[in-house]
């Protein structure tokens, strides 16, 4: 149907372009850190471990940057069509003849955008947390894990197969949990990192059956292949997968929405959002990295990756759109009630996912209403992956100057906070940048990527296009709450001393990843990465903007006029909204409700009598037979007289006995 | 490779343990002779895969056969497949990082490792037995120590559990037998002979009848529904090594015994009552994983555990598909070296704390990082995290089972599924509450693992990450074997 969306696959580098040792030194060299530091950091590295995670990331990103470079501007391009490579690939379990998880490299331009910002954000983070987490007492494991979530994440993106894709997955998925429950000791950290490893399991659950689904229908577990196959009309894997049906769709279409539950777990989109704001117990560089720049949005990612299989099924693309649309605007709401900052900003990741998810969502050619709309084809896929991008860089700038001001302060609570501009200045500049920028003023960088997502969403669906906009409005009004109480608002409480601003290594992080929120927009995306490799002309029409800067500075004048200074016109409009503002300070009450389901349904209902059963009822039998038996052979004792001709005679009774049944059955 | 040799080695060892003076001299010579069968083990491998890839395509390597007692048609008979081969070498591995674990048994320590080591004598004899006679009488070898392991050095209610389990089993083996003899009496040729009776047609009678016999009476041994509550009473008054034997090596035996007797010569049989086998294993794997859930005790959590892993081996068994099959040898090595693991830093943490009761624990982290690293290694490999041997196996198990498309089937792999979310809720409760949180008062001074302990946990985790990062290797030794059982199987459907 569309195999236009197909990239041309290649299954080697071009002969001299790029280096599969580069390549695989990526991944490979935070995991060499992970096991170095794992084993020996405890006693005899403990102090030069973030030294040596460091540089060993350093190397990684270096050559993630020459890999982007060669791919985007050498050999990446052939005929004007960015292609599909295979660098590495290796069998690493064969299920039989065509089933295989292959662990191989796959190189696309997804793929490399990704290299380049997982690398660098994670060197941001290695870098920050020298000085963030200096004199903790596991330093060592701490970098270890680190190097481990790095080595993960990197293999997810690479994946050239999807079984991969979901081994690795798994892999970040107990980086995440290991991190959030880094402060073991402390009984939120622990509830928090469990709730996220199993929220996150169970949405896995269907990523998992999904597989099976799908590759049982295109019969491989690789990627090109399996796309190849379900996507070419006529193809008949095709049209099996078309042809079954099961509960009113197709075995496709269950496929597509069970591996989106899989993304939607990971990228907090609702309902499986719970652990993430949660997942704040972490500490706070691990927030920036794993829970707002690189492995939430592995959802987002995986839908990508997947998309051409997506756009074959209207009912999965409905379905991410909707998703995404509602997180967006659901947790924008809950944002700006919440005065946890991390909390703020772990509800605001969710929300500008659900963005990113429902551009995806827009972006099928086969979605609009009676005929094949190819003017707009991809042009979601693109602006998804440009926000992605760029919303990776200015979250993990916020997340980094939430640090910085916790570290400072040493409360999450914005209430502790205020007038800090005059204490931390850098930090201040910087926050301020990514506020801008997640507010879509422009010329930052959100603006551009926002910007397109609205684009799409307006040539799309005019319904989901004003929700966005909406939610843009919202998005400016919550960051700009946060940046008003945070550095403006009542002075600080701040006791005699205090250490001031971090060093150097603390604000380096800060200042680059400033830069890049505030540039990060001027880049031309549509020329190096769509649904089908070749440039995408975006048409940029200023009129179309006006609406959401219009909206985006409503947002953030209304926050300055509540926030600015202290005053009671906040505490006000939240007793006249009364409800609602209840309802979504308690984030809508969907913990309460996974509780009841969990607590009280699965503990109560299943898991208590299943124990009770086993323990009563089969374990009771078992001893009533063995009673029985001790009561009978009582009985019975008789028997055992000692007469050695007594039980030659029974024993041959046995024998004749058994003989004849045998005989006389099978004769 | 002379395969006499793997069960001569324990029986010297056994009989020089007997000779020896003192505890000291005991332990040493036991961990003498358990390096020796490790060594042996590694050398059965690399022997076997070189004579494959010197292009020997027999069903058996290094086979040998002395006429036994020929009125009966017994015979001395052994030789290896992939699977033997697969399973002497988890033995291998429990047999040792038990002996290691036990160092500090004082009571009886002769006794004690007499039986360890006679008790990898049977399990050896066992999983070379192409003689089902012989296999009868080493998998009753293997039996017999149990009984006093757990009677002698065990705790709690061990009188009970030692009684029940000695029942439980001696009834599987009763079912065994008389599956047995009824097969010798109903094959057209009268043999114990495993080979010729593969070769065989049993009439579909025999099969009807003998199949249920011989499948139940091993399935008793891997905690086949509902004939599984030996498991959690036997495992938890078992000493340390007791448990690792039972869950590492004896569960293992039931498994090996459902496919290599009762389904490889009766794939009418199989046919027959696969249906009721998945049914079963299926309730099994969601039963053992939401009664595990609510346990306290770190051992009752293991044994109600093994009974939903030792569900996937018989399920991938029941689903009759070469891939599931494989999964199913693959989820038996992962699962011995897994529980052996689990149960030996139960031990070591209540040999420290003096209770099992995870709400009487916690922030064990902070006193002792090795043995709770440890815990969360085994944890995550029992929750199935990949890098870890339990991922691999099941994820066989999964593509195999979906490979039946019928909607029975497809039902009872996405319940076996769903316990994946299980396990996990309950993993992360068992090592959250033990390792993490603050720690409770009294446990200051708790010190960490030594070195007997140490070698015992890194050997198995060594396994257990061999098959996790490398499971080709693993895939290639057992999927030829699986797939001569499935030729058979898939040659009966043709003659139907």
């Amino acid at each position: 149907m569309n195999d236009f969306l197909q990239m041309p696959l290649l299954q080697i580098l071009p002969a001299g372009k790029g280096s599969a040792l580069a390549l695989l030194l990526i991944p490979l060299l935070p995991f060499a850190g992970f096991l170095l530091l794992g084993i020996f950091g405890r006693k005899h590295i403990k102090s030069a471990s973030g030294i040596i995670a460091t540089t060993l990331l350093l190397v990684s990103a270096a050559l993630s940057l020459y890999t982007a470079y060669g791919y985007f501007f050498d050999y990446g391009k052939v005929n004007g069509v960015y292609q599909k490579f295979i660098a590495v690939q290796y069998t690493w379990l064969q299920f039989s003849p065509g089933l295989s998880i292959d662990l191989g490299i796959l190189l696309d331009p997804i793929s490399v955008m990704m290299l380049v910002v997982v690398t660098f954000i994670s060197l941001m983070v290695h870098i920050y947390s020298l000085g963030y987490m200096k004199g903790e007492e596991r330093f060592a494991t701490y970098y270890a894990f680190l190097g481990l979530f790095t080595f993960s994440m990197l293999g997810l993106i690479m994946a050239s197969n999807l079984f991969q894709m979901y081994i690795f997955w798994e892999l970040v998925g107990v980086s995440s949990f290991l991190l959030i429950g880094y402060y073991y000791n402390k009984p939120s950290a622990v509830a928090a990192c469990k709730k996220a490893f199993i929220v996150t399991r169970f949405a896995d659950l269907g990523f998992l059956i999904g597989i099976l689904i799908l590759s049982f229908h295109a019969e491989t577990l690789d990627f090109n292949t399996l796309i190849e196959r379900l996507t070419i009309d006529g193809n008949h894997e095709l049209h099996t997968a078309y042809s079954s049906m099961f509960l009113g769709a197709s075995a496709l279409t269950w496929g597509a929405i069970l591996i989106f539950i899989g993304g939607a777990g990971k990228s907090a989109m609702f309902p499986l959002h719970i652990w993430l704001p949660d997942a704040m117990e972490g500490p706070t560089p691990v927030s920036a990295l794993i829970h707002a720049a690189t492995m939430v949005v592995a959802g987002v990612y995986l839908v990508a990756r997947m998309f051409p299989v997506f756009s074959m099924s209207a009912g999965a693309m409905h379905l991410v759109t909707l998703v995404g649309i509602f997180s967006a605007l659901f947790a924008a709401i809950i944002a700006c009630t919440q005065t946890d900052i991390k909390r703020v900003l772990a509800y605001s990741t969710m929300s500008q996912i659900g963005f990113m998810m429902f551009a995806l969502g827009v972006s099928g050619s086969n979605l609009v209403e009676g005929s094949l709309d190819y003017t707009n084809l991809g042009a979601g896929y693109t602006a998804s992956m440009f926000h992605l991008f760029t919303h990776a860089i200015f979250k993990a700038l916020l997340f980094l100057g939430a640090g910085s001001v916790i570290h400072f302060i040493h409360s999450n609570d914005m209430k502790d906070m205020g007038g800090l501009r005059k204490y931390l200045p850098i930090t201040h500049i910087a926050f301020l940048v990514a506020c801008l920028a997640i507010s879509g003023v422009p010329p930052f960088a959100g603006f551009f990527s926002k910007e397109e997502i609205l684009l799409a969403a307006w040539q799309h669906n005019k319904m989901v296009y004003y929700v966005a906009l909406f939610t843009s409005g919202l998005t400016a009004f919550y960051m700009f709450r946060l940046y008003f109480n945070i550095f403006w608002n009542k002075g600080a409480i701040v006791h005699g001393e205090h250490h001031g601003e971090g060093g150097f290594v603390m604000m380096l992080p800060l200042v680059l990843l400033a830069v890049g929120a505030a540039t990060a927009g001027f880049i031309p995306f549509g020329n190096f990465i769509t649904a089908d490799g070749k440039p995408l002309e975006i048409e940029f029409h200023w009129q179309f903007s006006i609406a959401p800067v219009a909206v985006g500075l409503t947002g953030i004048f209304t926050a300055m006029w509540l926030y600015k200074s202290e005053n009671n016109k906040p505490a006000a409009i939240a007793s006249s909204w009364g409800g609602l503002y209840k309802a979504a300070y308690h984030k809508f009450y969907i913990d309460e409700v996974y509780l009841f389901i969990t607590k009280k349904v699965l503990f109560n209902l299943v898991g208590r009598p299943a124990a009770w059963f086993d323990k009563n009822v089969v374990n009771g039998l078992v001893n009533m037979t063995g009673n029985t038996t001790l009561t009978i052979s009582d009985k019975i004792k008789g028997f055992q007289s000692g007469k050695v001709q007594q039980y030659a005679i029974y024993f041959l009774a046995g024998v004749i006995g058994l003989a004849v049944l045998f005989i006389y059955i099978w004769k | 490779m002379n395969l006499p040799v793997l069960i001569l080695l324990p029986l010297l060892t056994a009989v020089v343990i007997l000779l020896m003076r003192n505890a000291t001299q005991v332990k040493w010579a036991a961990l003498a002779g358990a390096a020796a069968q490790f060594v042996l083990a590694f050398a059965l491998l690399f022997a076997f895969r070189s004579e494959r890839a010197a292009g020997n395509e027999a069903q058996m390597l290094f086979e040998l056969q002395y006429n036994w007692f020929p009125a009966w048609h017994i015979s001395f008979h052994l030789g290896v497949d992939g699977i033997s081969v697969a399973m002497i070498l988890l033995t291998s591995f429990v047999v040792i990082a038990g002996v290691l674990v036990s160092w500090n048994v004082e009571k009886m320590t002769k006794e004690f490792y007499f039986l360890l080591i006679l008790l990898s004598l049977g399990a050896y004899g066992f999983f070379m037995s192409l003689d089902l006679f012989i296999l009868f009488f080493f998998l009753e070898i293997a039996v017999i120590p149990k009984y006093l392991l757990i009677g002698i050095w065990g705790s709690g209610k061990k009188e009970y559990a030692a009684n029940k389990l000695a029942l439980m089993l001696m009834g599987g083996s009763a079912l065994v037998l008389v599956g047995l003899l009824g097969t010798y009496f109903g094959s057209p040729t009268k043999t114990f002979d495993l080979m010729t009776l593969s070769q065989l047609n049993i009439p579909a009678s025999v099969q009807h009848i003998c199949f249920p016999l011989l499948f139940v009476g091993f399935g008793v041994f891997t905690a086949l529904f509902p004939f599984h509550t030996w498991v959690p009473d036997g495992h938890s008054s078992a000493p340390t090594a007791g448990s690792m034997f039972l869950a590492g090596i004896s569960m293992k035996l039931g498994g090996y015994g459902c496919l290599r007797v009762a389904t490889y010569i009766m794939p009418d049989g199989a046919k027959e009552y696969a249906n009721i086998i998945i049914v079963l294993s299926a309730i099994a794997i969601l039963y053992g994983a939401f009664a595990t859930m609510m346990q306290k005790d770190l051992k009752y959590i293991n044994a109600y555990s093994s009974v939903s892993h030792c569900g996937f081996v018989l399920l991938g068994i029941g689903m009759l598909t070469k891939t599931a099959m494989t999964g199913a040898v693959m989820q038996m090595v992962s699962h011995g070296l897994m529980t052996a693991l689990f149960f030996a830093v139960i031990g070591m943490i209540y040999e420290r704390t003096h209770t099992r009761q995870v709400n009487e624990m916690g922030g064990l982290l902070k006193v002792m990082p090795f043995i709770t690293t440890v815990l969360f290694i085994v944890g995550l490999c029992s929750l199935g995290l990949p890098g870890l041997s339990g991922f691999v196996a099941e994820m066989t198990i999964f593509m195999g089972s979906w490979q039946n498309t019928d909607a029975f089937h497809r039902i009872a792999t996405i319940a076996a599924c769903m316990s994946i979310v299980v396990t996990a809720v309950y993993i992360l409760r068992a090592v959250g509450q033990t390792a993490m949180g603050p720690l409770k008062a009294g446990y200051e001074n708790l010190t960490d693992a030594t070195w007997n302990e140490k070698a015992a946990a890194i050997i198995l985790i060594a396994g257990i990450v061999a098959i996790g990062i490398a499971p080709f290797w693993l895939n290639d030794l057992v999927s030829p074997a699986t797939e001569i059982i499935m030729k058979k199987l898939a040659a009966v459907t043709a003659g139907m």
